[in-house]
């Protein structure tokens, strides 16, 4: 059990602020370059890898009192994957397009490491509902990633978002060939860092004045 | 006493190796092969009828991915012996992919021999060896594909635990992907269970980890203590899941298999020792302090990722 009684907003907004999965912890990074050349691809993305977690943290919660300790691993992993199929055929016979879009990174949600972290770290060890809670969080704070990363893609690239035109012409060309995609996390991850530096020396100034 | 223990495993190899997928061309069709720029060049056994030629719908050619889309044939030669036939493309044959060609109803000395359809790939060895440079290079997994960058961006701090990742990660892929392949065709294909896959090679990996960490503590303990630290990251690697996925999708023989993983693997290798050998050199370069650690590794990567496009397009047979 935790230690300390946290409210459920806060593990709520936990999973999208302190511990975004793109942001913050630089985990499964592949599809965050790989496929977010435009918005949508970063939305469907998300919405497929929130409902896998959601599921699995609701398999494993539901289930934690049977699964001994040493096997734990395999046992998380195989129920992403069961989970992860289901979305696959879904995807498949439901949204062909998007499908085709997004290609071989539906079926390697498998192996996103913070899936299977905060099966281990939190859904093991806590009650159904703060699980499911996290779960949503989590997903929310990846698809928040995705979709920030897709959305400065495409509107750089092509001046659009979600297909609809916003600016009216094409900035930087550059941005939606494939290879940009390490260049904009490089740089979005700098911005954050940046202003997370200027707020830590405002705050120690302010506490040295005073 | 190694030694005795080791015998089974090198009989277990060579079978493994000696084992080809079985080719299902027709009976009457001996050998087909791409012959110049535009020339499909097709093997009979016996000598064929020349009237059969002549008739419109005798000879229909495709490519493989899209069957709907027929290739225009500008003429058909046979040989003097009646066994050898010629066709003559319009257009020039994209030799990377494999063409289908549809024979209807084939006519020899009078009597029917049925209706054929066989494929015309490239020279066996030449293929396998552009398998094998385009999973290192072209299709660079890392840099042009984007997999795998968990373990990339974790391991590459330093050079020497670049190397020992690198290794470790060639032989377990290898190893992964010959037994998913024998899953695969043996199994999953008979029985029309492929979208298992997923959960089978998920399985099959985290097996394949488990055995390679047993047999390597046992066998060398020397090398474990340098290696065995990486095994239990293989796991979380989407490229390890993406390689079964992708031979599984191409539907790759025994071999051709092999060269996708082998060539995975180097490749994944080569990108690791290159990217650590710039990253500790920026150890020493003054960055801006919002960008160090993560940020300039991304930015790093991406330049890589630029020149690594030089490589599109390239096809060496």
């Amino acid at each position: 059990m935790l230690e300390e009684k946290k409210s459920y907003s806060h593990i709520f907004l936990n999973g999208i602020f302190n511990d975004n999965p793109i942001f913050r912890l630089a985990l499964s990074m592949c599809p965050a370059v790989g496929i977010s050349t435009n918005m949508m691809n970063g939305l469907l993305m998300g919405i497929a890898v929130l409902f896998v977690q959601f599921c699995s943290s609701l398999t494993i919660s539901l289930i934690k009192n049977y699964i001994h300790p040493r096997i734990r691993i395999p046992t998380y992993t195989l129920t992403i994957a069961t989970w992860v199929t289901v979305t696959d055929l879904v995807l498949a016979a439901f949204f062909p397009v998007a499908y085709k879009a997004l290609g071989i990174f539906v079926r390697l949600i498998v192996v996103f490491c913070f899936i299977t972290m905060r099966l281990d770290v939190f859904a093991r060890k806590n009650p159904v509902f703060p699980s499911l809670i996290d779960a949503v969080g989590m997903g929310l704070g990846f698809m928040v990633g995705m979709i920030a990363i897709g959305g400065v893609r495409e509107l750089m690239g092509m001046g659009t978002l979600l297909g609809y035109d916003i600016l009216g012409f094409r900035p930087l060309l550059f941005f939606v060939l494939p290879a940009s995609g390490f260049f904009v996390v490089g740089f979005m991850m700098a911005i954050f860092n940046y202003t997370e530096i200027v707020y830590n020396r405002r705050k120690r100034a302010r506490s040295i004045t005073s | 006493m190694i030694r005795s223990r080791l015998i089974p495993w090198v009989i277990l190899l060579i079978v493994t190796i000696g084992c080809t997928a079985c080719n299902t061309e027709h009976r009457f069709v001996k050998r087909t092969e791409f012959k110049g720029k535009n020339t499909i060049v097709i093997s009979f056994a016996g000598p064929i009828d020349e009237s059969w030629i002549k008739k419109t719908q005798a000879i229909r050619i495709n490519e493989q991915q899209d069957p709907d889309i027929l290739l225009k044939i500008d003429r058909v030669e046979l040989s003097e012996d009646r066994t050898t036939l010629i066709i003559f493309l319009k257009d020039a044959l994209n030799q990377t992919n494999v063409h289908q060609v549809t024979l209807n109803d084939i006519m020899s000395e009078g009597k029917s021999q049925g209706t054929a359809v066989v494929s015309v790939k490239k020279l066996y060895w030449g293929n396998l060896l552009t398998i094998l440079i385009g999973a290192m290079f072209v299709q660079n997994y890392v840099f042009v594909k984007y997999l795998g960058l968990c373990i990339f961006l974790g391991v590459t701090k330093k050079r020497s635990t670049a190397i020992g990742m690198g290794i470790s990660f060639t032989i377990v892929i290898i190893f992964s992907t010959t037994i998913s392949w024998f899953l695969y065709q043996f199994i999953l294909k008979p029985f029309q269970i492929e979208f298992l896959q997923i959960i089978v090679f998920i399985g099959l990996v985290a097996l394949t980890v488990q055995a390679v960490d047993t047999i390597l503590r046992k066998v060398n303990p020397i090398l474990f203590k340098e290696f065995g630290v990486y095994l239990v990251l293989i796991i979380s690697s989407c490229l390890i899941l993406a390689v079964p996925l992708i031979m599984a999708a191409q539907d790759y023989d025994y071999f051709e298999s092999l060269m996708l993983s082998s060539g995975a693997g180097l490749g994944f290798f080569v990108a690791l020792f290159l990217m650590s050998c710039v990253r500790e050199r920026l150890d020493l370069a003054p960055i801006p302090e919002s960008y160090q650690g993560m940020p300039i590794a991304f930015i790093v990567s991406g330049l890589f990722a630029l020149s690594f496009m030089g490589f599109s397009g390239m096809s060496l047979f």
